[in-house]
């Protein structure tokens, strides 16, 4: 059943006689349910001039000739001014006398500049799909993002105003809410094609975007006229080619006064000569996270990698040795690699390891079982031996919170060997033992102070346990807050650190070899072998 | 100490040796002997000492006091330093006046910057207990921190002596000491 009603008749034919396609006629007529979008354009066409046809008055009409008088002459004059500026098809008469252009279904729609013409139809969206099928991704649904050319907010904004008044001729009114969507319309036709072509479900919350972008060259100017009138609107972001966003373009449309706008833009506005170009056709996947804790067996290697006026100093790191296998197997595109807090590159990380997660950013592959992330951890942990991981799994961005509130708030436990220049023997590091909660206070660390700001930072040695190695060496395991540096606690920086282990056995000490014993967040969750 | 010059090198590299590289400056601002040494971090900062050879670590000296107030308007316990990049430090030359230091024997000495640089800080530990700075001259009695300009961190140590160099001036002054007593 056509979706028009009699009420429609004068708007759907003054739409179709100025060159407006028969989807956007649905629109402007309030068709708001899903069918009648989704039948063929040439089915909707001979519909539309059939529906049409039904009026009593007839139109006899040759181009060449002066047009009898009984018919209204503006706006026969004004809607062949129309048809033959399409520059597609000659003026006809069919036997009922009514106007419509030999290729007419040929003309590109005044308002949707084509979207909703071909590029809402089979045949594009199939050339979108193998752009898709091409990309290699793997998905199990899809969110689809398409952009329009902002002038078509202008054109919408100028039908809007010519059916407004057409539509007040019959005193009924036409709020922009009664007028469907674009973008909806578009969307209403275009997902079940979508989703019969590649086999899944459009679901706004998925994590695989396919995106297209359409443009007009031809009538990119359409907005500039707002600029001069509201100038206030458009202030030129640093990001953005034009100054005319979308964004931008509507809050000018709802500023600007009818009458100024009907001086500056044609209304009903005029056919295009081509339609919309698809500008661009792109897929990206949603990042996904994996976790997991490491474990440094290297006095040599670099957290990040090390690299200084594009000379590397240290070979590899320990980011790229977990995550470059990562890379690979989730096809991502790059990494951020970040942990709970890091070690320097001549300390060990033993114990449980420490936490951290890999952003890999647009990865084609996502679905892994957990046999399949035991296998990758094992093929982590036999190409190297510096580092092990453990616990790897996959996480939500959410659960990277717990890591970084790890950083902050947990201890941390140490071992060091300590050198100190007298000679010292058992009973000297005795004391030790019994020192609780020991407040120290660490002005910047020189080692550091080139790139962090100059501050004192109290900090507290909750525990400490000495273990005696020779006149000369001892090793100290010690439980410490989150954020205290060690090495400084023990050879004083200069007695910028106060209290240390040098002022407190009134020795000058220094430290040898530090290791990570265990950092004490209790996540990502530990996985059983 | 090693008492030989040549001694092999001590059995653990001190935390000084292991970072930081030693330039020095002797006589400095025409003074005789006021030597002063220079500690630079592998990062380019500066940690400013007095050489071994500078009078006020020789024995026999009693230091009476230490000022970092080194004219009417400026006191280096002043010197206030934000954030990362060190805004509102003290801009040091070459001949800037860090301190000075009085001694019981009624001499007085002026430490030197020797390096161009934002100030970082003064070391006030010596101000409670000035003889630090004769026990440990090359660690907790350190005179000031300096942080150079980037672009400037190789050119600093241009008009520094190295270790080697500065070696070799202790022996002429030896010898010329020698020389005529």
């Amino acid at each position: 059943m056509f979706p028009l009603t009699k009420e429609s008749k004068c708007v759907a034919r003054l739409l179709l006689n100025t060159g407006t396609c028969p989807r956007c006629i649905f629109r402007f007529c309030g068709v708001d349910f899903h069918a009648p979008y989704k039948l063929p354009y040439k089915e909707l066409l001979s519909e539309l001039q059939k529906f049409l046809e039904t009026e009593k008055d007839e139109l006899i009409l040759e181009v060449m000739n002066p047009p009898p008088k009984k018919i209204r002459l503006q706006e026969l004059e004004d809607s062949v001014d129309n048809l033959s500026q399409n520059g597609a098809g000659r003026i006809s008469v069919s036997q009922d006398g009514s106007i419509a252009s030999k290729n007419s279904n040929l003309n590109v729609c005044n308002i949707c500049l084509g979207i909703l013409q071909e590029f809402c139809e089979k045949d594009f969206v199939k050339k979108v799909c193998q752009k898709v099928e091409a990309s290699g991704f793997e998905f199990t649904s899809l969110v689809f993002s398409v952009s329009f050319p902002a002038q078509l907010s202008v054109r919408e904004h100028a039908a809007w105003l010519l059916v407004k008044q057409e539509m007040g001729k019959q005193s009924l009114s036409l709020g922009r809410d009664d007028i469907v969507q674009l973008k909806e319309a578009y969307k209403w036709i275009t997902h079940p094609l979508f989703s019969e072509e590649l086999g899944v479900p459009i679901d706004g919350k998925s994590l695989f975007e396919v995106s297209v972008v359409f443009a007009h060259p031809e009538t990119v100017e359409d907005c500039h006229f707002l600029a001069a009138k509201c100038p206030d609107c458009f202030k030129p972001a640093k990001n953005k080619q034009s100054v005319f966003t979308r964004m931008a373009v509507m809050k000018a449309l709802n500023k600007i006064k009818e009458e100024d706008f009907l001086k500056q833009f044609p209304c009903p506005p005029n056919s295009p000569k081509a339609t919309c170009t698809v500008l661009e056709i792109e897929c990206a996947h949603g990042a996904v996270f994996v976790a997991g804790r490491y474990n440094k067996y290297s006095r040599n290697l670099p957290q990040t990698p090390w690299i200084i006026d594009g000379e590397r100093k240290l070979e590899s790191s320990v980011e790229e040795l977990i995550s470059d296998h990562l890379l690979t197997v989730f096809k991502a595109e790059s990494f951020n690699f970040s942990s709970s807090g890091r070690e320097d590159v001549d300390v060990r990380t033993l114990g449980n390891g420490r936490p951290f997660a890999i952003e890999l950013v647009n990865p084609h592959r996502v679905h892994f079982t957990s046999q399949e992330i035991k296998e990758l951890q094992q093929k982590i942990n036999n190409s190297s031996n510096k580092i092990q991981v453990r616990d790897l799994q996959l996480v939500t961005r959410e659960a990277i919170g717990h890591m970084k509130e790890g950083e902050e708030e947990k201890t941390k436990t140490y071992s060091a060997l300590i050198w100190t220049n007298k000679v010292i023997q058992k009973k000297d590091i005795e004391f030790l033992n019994d020192i609780k909660d020991l407040k120290i206070d660490q002005k910047t660390p020189l080692r550091v102070l080139h790139r962090r700001p100059l501050a004192v930072r109290a900090r507290v040695i909750h525990s400490m346990e000495s273990h005696y190695v020779d006149e000369h060496h001892f090793r100290l395991r010690l439980k410490t807050q989150a954020g205290t540096y060690i090495k400084e606690f023990v050879h004083g920086d200069f007695g910028r650190t106060k209290p240390n282990i040098g002022s407190l056995m009134n020795v000058t000490a220094d430290i040898l070899e530090l290791d990570v014993e265990s950092v004490d967040v209790d996540w990502p969750p530990a996985l059983e072998d | 100490m090693a008492t030989d010059s040549e001694a092999a090198e001590p059995a653990v590299p001190s935390l000084v040796d292991r970072y930081f590289t030693r330039w020095y400056k002797a006589d400095v601002k025409g003074k005789s002997c006021e030597d002063h040494c220079i500690l630079q971090h592998s990062n380019r900062i500066c940690v400013i000492t007095l050489a071994e050879s500078h009078p006020v670590l020789q024995s026999g000296k009693t230091i009476k006091s230490i000022s970092y107030q080194i004219s009417t308007n400026c006191s280096r316990l002043q010197n206030k330093v934000s954030g990362k990049f060190k805004r509102g430090a003290q801009f040091l030359t070459e001949l800037a006046p860090l301190c000075k230091i009085y001694c019981s024997d009624g001499e007085e000495y002026t430490v030197s910057s020797c390096v161009r640089g934002r100030l970082m800080e003064v070391n006030e530990n010596i101000l409670h207990k000035p003889s630090i700075l004769q026990e440990k001259p090359s660690t907790e009695g350190y005179i000031a921190v300096v942080l150079p300009k980037f672009e400037e961190s190789k050119s600093i140590t241009e008009g520094l002596l190295t270790q080697k160099q500065y070696e070799e001036v202790m022996v002429k002054r030896i010898n010329a000491t020698t020389a005529t007593s």
